[in-house]
C-alpha cells in the first residue's frame, strides 16, 4: 500500500504536478519541508536585525523610509513561509520555541554585525544578492505553498537588492571617507555572502532521492559561481574590488575563477560562535518574551467579545 | 528509507546539523492565536482569491494584519478572512470518483460541435 503511494507520489513529481498539504507525501518529504521551509522563515526573522540596526541612523528621510520598507518586507517573507510550514502540521509556536532554543538554525549571514552605513548597501547587493539567488529555483518548490510563498517573495526582493546596490553607487561618487566606508563594508561582507550557499558539493554529496523530489534543482557550487560571476561585473560599475587576489576571468571556462573559501568560519558561525548569534538570538527571544502580555490581552479581549456576542443573541 | 538532504537553503543547514522537523512534542498551545485564511480582491470586478493565511486573536485584528502582510503593494482592494477551522475542503484521495461524472461529457464543449463553414458568428 505505502508503495502504491510513494509510486504515485513520484510520478507526480516527475510530471511536475504541484504536492498540496493533504496529498499523500512521504514523511521524510513533510520533515524535510518543515525544517527547509522553517528555517528560511526564521532567517527573514532574524535578517530583519542586523538592518533594522540602521533604520534610525539612515541618513536621509527618504534612505529611513526606504530602509523600513524592506526591513517590513522581511518580516513578510518570515510570515509567508511560517504559514507555508503550518501546512505541514506544526504550528506557529513550535517553529518558535525550535528558534528559541536553538534547536532550528537560521542563515549565518545574519550572525555578523552591521557596522557602518555602507553595510546597508552591502546587505542588499551582496546579501539579498545571493538570497534571491537561492530562493528563484525555489518558485518552482515541488510542494505548492512554499512555491507561491516564495514567487512573492522574489518579487519583492528585486527592490531589496537594487535599493543597496544604489546605495553604494551614491558612496561611490562621494567623498574618499565614503568611498573608503563602502570599500570596507564589501571586504567584510563578501565571503560570508559566498559562504551563504552553502558548502562545496563534494563535501555535501547530494543525494539522489532530494533531486529526485525535486526540493534541490540546482547544486551549492553552481549557484556560487554564478553569483561571482554576476558580481565581479557588477562591482567594476561601482569602481570598488572584491577582497580575493585569485578573482580572475577563466577564458576557457567561461567563468571567474575564485579563491577558497574559509570553511572553519562557516561552521564555526553555524554552531553558535560567529560575532552575532548570541546578540541575535537575545534579542529575538526578548521581543518574544516582552510581546506575551500583548499576546493575551489581544486573545482575552477576543474571548470576551465573543462571549457578549453570544449573550446577547 | 535512509538519505540525507544536504542542499542548504537560505538558513537551512542540513539534516546532520540540527533538523527541527521533529513535530512529535505535539502541545496545543491554548495561548495561540487562531488561524485565519485570507482572500483578496486584487482589483474591483475581479473575484476574491485566497492569497495565504496568518494568525489573529479576531477578525477585525486578521483584516488590519491581512492588509500589512499581503497588500503592501497595493494588492487589493477588499479583503476576506475567515478562521481556517471552518473551511470544509474535498478529500483530495477521493478526487478520482468526485471528478469522475464530468470524465466522460465532451459534449459540454463547444467544440464537441461540427458546424458548416458557412456558418458565422457562433
Ligand atoms: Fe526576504
Ligand atoms: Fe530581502
Amino acid at each position: 500500500m505505502e508503495q502504491a503511494f510513494e509510486q504515485i507520489f513520484q510520478d507526480k513529481i516527475d510530471r511536475e504536478v504541484r504536492i498540496e498539504p493533504k496529498d499523500w507525501m512521504p514523511e521524510k518529504y513533510r520533515q524535510t519541508l518543515i525544517r527547509q521551509i522553517s528555517q528560511h522563515a526564521h532567517s527573514e526573522i532574524i535578517g530583519m536585525l542586523p538592518e533594522g540596526n540602521w533604520i534610525t541612523r539612515a541618513p536621509s528621510l527618504r534612505r529611513k523610509a526606504i530602509l523600513l520598507a524592506k526591513v517590513q518586507d522581511e518580516a513578510g517573507h518570515g510570515l509567508y513561509l511560517y504559514s507555508a510550514a503550518e501546512t505541514l502540521g506544526i504550528s506557529r509556536d513550535q517553529m518558535y520555541d525550535q528558534l528559541h532554543t536553538g534547536k532550528a538554525k537560521y542563515s549565518s549571514i545574519f550572525n555578523y554585525p552591521t557596522l557602518s552605513w555602507a553595510d546597508m548597501g552591502v546587505v542588499g547587493w551582496l546579501v539579498d544578492g545571493a538570497a534571491i539567488m537561492n530562493q528563484v529555483p525555489l518558485c518552482r518548490s515541488s510542494f505548492g505553498p512554499y512555491a507561491r510563498a516564495m514567487v512573492r517573495v522574489c518579487k519583492e526582493e528585486s527592490f531589496h537588492q537594487r535599493q543597496g546596490f544604489e546605495i553604494l553607487y551614491v558612496l561611490s561618487k562621494g567623498t574618499e571617507a565614503q568611498r573608503r566606508m563602502a570599500q570596507d563594508a564589501i571586504n567584510r561582507w563578501w565571503w560570508p555572502s559566498l559562504m551563504m550557499f552553502g558548502p562545496k558539493d563534494d563535501e555535501s554529496p547530494n543525494s539522489i532521492q532530494s533531486m529526485k523530489w525535486k526540493i534541490k534543482r540546482f547544486s551549492n557550487d553552481e549557484l556560487r559561481q554564478k553569483f561571482v560571476d554576476v558580481c565581479a561585473e557588477q562591482v567594476k560599475v561601482l569602481g570598488f574590488t572584491l577582497p580575493d587576489k585569485d578573482l580572475k576571468w577563466n577564458e576557457e571556462r567561461g567563468h571567474y575563477d575564485f579563491g577558497p573559501i574559509n570553511w572553519d568560519e562557516f561552521w564555526q558561525v553555524v554552531q553558535g560562535n560567529g560575532p552575532c548569534n548570541k546578540e541575535r538570538l537575545d534579542a529575538r527571544k526578548k521581543a518574544w518574551e516582552e510581546g506575551a502580555w500583548v499576546r493575551d490581552a489581544a486573545l482575552a479581549y477576543a474571548n470576551k467579545k465573543a462571549k457578549q456576542k453570544q449573550a446577547a443573541a | 528509507m535512509s538519505f540525507q538532504i544536504n542542499k542548504l537553503y537560505y538558513g537551512d543547514y542540513g539534516e546532520s546539523k540540527n533538523g527541527a522537523a521533529d513535530i512529535s512534542t505535539n502541545q496545543t498551545n491554548t495561548a495561540e492565536w487562531p488561524l485565519w485564511e485570507v482572500f483578496i480582491r486584487s482589483k474591483q470586478g475581479l473575484d476574491h482569491k485566497h492569497a495565504g493565511s496568518l494568525h489573529a486573536a479576531d477578525a477585525a485584528m486578521a483584516i488590519e494584519n491581512a492588509r500589512d502582510v499581503y497588500t503592501r503593494r497595493m494588492e487589493g482592494v477588499s479583503i476576506w478572512v475567515v478562521e481556517s477551522k471552518y473551511i470544509h475542503a474535498s478529500n483530495p484521495d477521493e478526487a478520482g470518483s468526485l471528478y469522475d461524472p464530468a470524465n466522460d461529457k465532451a459534449y459540454r464543449h463547444p467544440t464537441f460541435y461540427h458546424l458548416p463553414e458557412e456558418v458565422k458568428y457562433m
